[in-house]
């Protein structure tokens, strides 16, 4: 295959993912990686570059809109980008050590993970906790635009919350990923943030910690042109393709199929990972 | 209670902005380095399939930036990287600005932190190169 007949093949597919990961959540970048190495042949280590750069395109235009609309909590999202970034720095330098058949089997773990949170919207637990002081001196409580006016919440367990989201960071350095349903749960879950503004802070979150681990990717190499420029122009186009049409189609039902596509890459990657032959 | 929250809307405005800005002009700089690519290196064969490290003007800040200003295609595309990685880290950068303007010593000290850490790792980054 030559440069130019790559390029168009991949634009398009970088351009389906992007559509089909805005419009149901899972992000651009999470088909990237399956589809350059399960399809293309393209090694693992080129496709955790490119990804992770994809990520970045993809939310920050996101982040864009989000932030604008209000339901970002940009203090929230700060204090735990603390967490994230060096989480980031620890993943990337394990990921540049560790050997690609077994990166394969953890990136499809997260990568189930992911499908299965998509499939299946977690539900809000409904056991009322007593108020974190620390959230009230971080000033972490805050309010959004809900149907009936302003909504208020307050925030939970800031101390477990921080933790998950070093995880987060880690794995998100480790693979490549934005790993955006990994902070909606340390979020949504730990920290009993509402469901609307754990995602759209997670978003706005996933740009700065991608970015902590991009740098030392570029710098050794990972970060292929060749492979970037089609992937990072579909992904961006697809995606705000999909914000746009976000509020006037069926989302739930593509949510659930998009959820199976992955599931089964997932599974394709963990058994290229156990065979060795990625 | 009530001025804090004009601010942060403010600082989320500037965020957008920046946000938004940095993500098209990287886009608008890779698509021109891509063209540049494709019409010199089209026809030759891909060289993805087996990992090697690549050559400085595709990897390292400085010869990145030397190599676009002479129109290599490949440097062009990756200073259009390089915009879009600075992209957040301005970000960054703008919310330490509007959390000092409201003078809010506690998100100043956070949000310096975060933008260390970000800007070891390009540092970092640059040095190993």
């Amino acid at each position: 295959m030559t440069n130019a007949e790559f390029a168009p093949i991949v634009f398009a597919a970088a351009l389906l993912g992007g559509f089909v990961g805005s419009l149901t959540g899972l992000g651009g970048g999470v088909i990237i990686t399956p589809v350059l190495t399960l399809f293309l042949g393209v090694d693992m280590r080129y496709a955790i570059g490119t990804s992770l750069i994809a990520v970045i395109a993809t939310s920050s235009g996101a982040a864009a809109a989000y932030v604008r609309d209000g339901f970002s909590n940009i203090r929230i999202g700060m204090f735990l980008e603390i967490a994230t970034t060096l989480g980031a720095l620890l993943g990337a330098f394990l990921g540049t050590h560790v050997p690609t058949r077994i990166l394969a089997v953890i990136f499809g773990l997260v990568l189930l993970q992911a499908a299965w949170h998509a499939a299946r919207p977690p539900a809000h637990p409904s056991t009322p906790l007593a108020p974190d002081p620390l959230a009230k001196s971080l000033q972490l409580n805050g309010s959004y635009a809900g149907p009936s006016g302003a909504e208020t919440y307050e925030v939970h367990r800031v101390k477990q919350g921080f933790a998950l989201m070093f995880g987060a960071g880690a794995i998100s350095g480790l693979l490549g990923v934005g790993s955006g349903s990994l902070k909606v749960i340390a979020m949504d879950q730990a920290m009993q943030i509402p469901f609307k503004v754990s995602t759209a802070t997670s978003n706005f979150m996933i740009g700065v910690t991608a970015a902590a681990s991009a740098s030392v990717y570029l710098s050794r190499g990972y970060v292929n042109p060749g492979i970037i420029m089609p992937v990072m122009l579909g992904v961006l186009a697809g995606s705000l393709i999909g914000a746009r049409l976000l509020s006037r189609l069926a989302v739930p039902l593509l949510r659930k199929g998009f959820a199976v596509v992955v599931g089964l890459v997932a599974v394709q990657m963990i058994v290229s990972g156990i065979r060795g032959t990625i | 209670m009530s001025a804090r929250q004009i601010s942060d809307r403010t600082i989320e405005r500037m965020v957008s902005v920046v946000l938004r800005g940095g993500v098209l002009l990287s886009a608008m700089v890779v698509l021109v380095g891509g063209i540049y690519y494709l019409v010199r290196h089209g026809e030759q064969p891909v060289d993805f399939y087996r990992f090697h490290v690549l050559p400085g003007p595709d990897r390292i800040a400085g010869q990145i930036l030397y190599g676009a200003f002479h129109q290599r295609g490949r440097s062009i595309i990756q200073s259009g990287i390089l915009l879009l990685i600075a992209t957040p880290i301005a970000r960054v950068a703008v919310s330490l600005a509007g959390f000092a303007m409201e003078r809010d010593r506690k998100y100043v000290a956070i949000t310096s932190i975060v933008l260390v850490v970000l800007l070891y790792s390009l540092v970092s980054g640059a040095i190993a190169g």
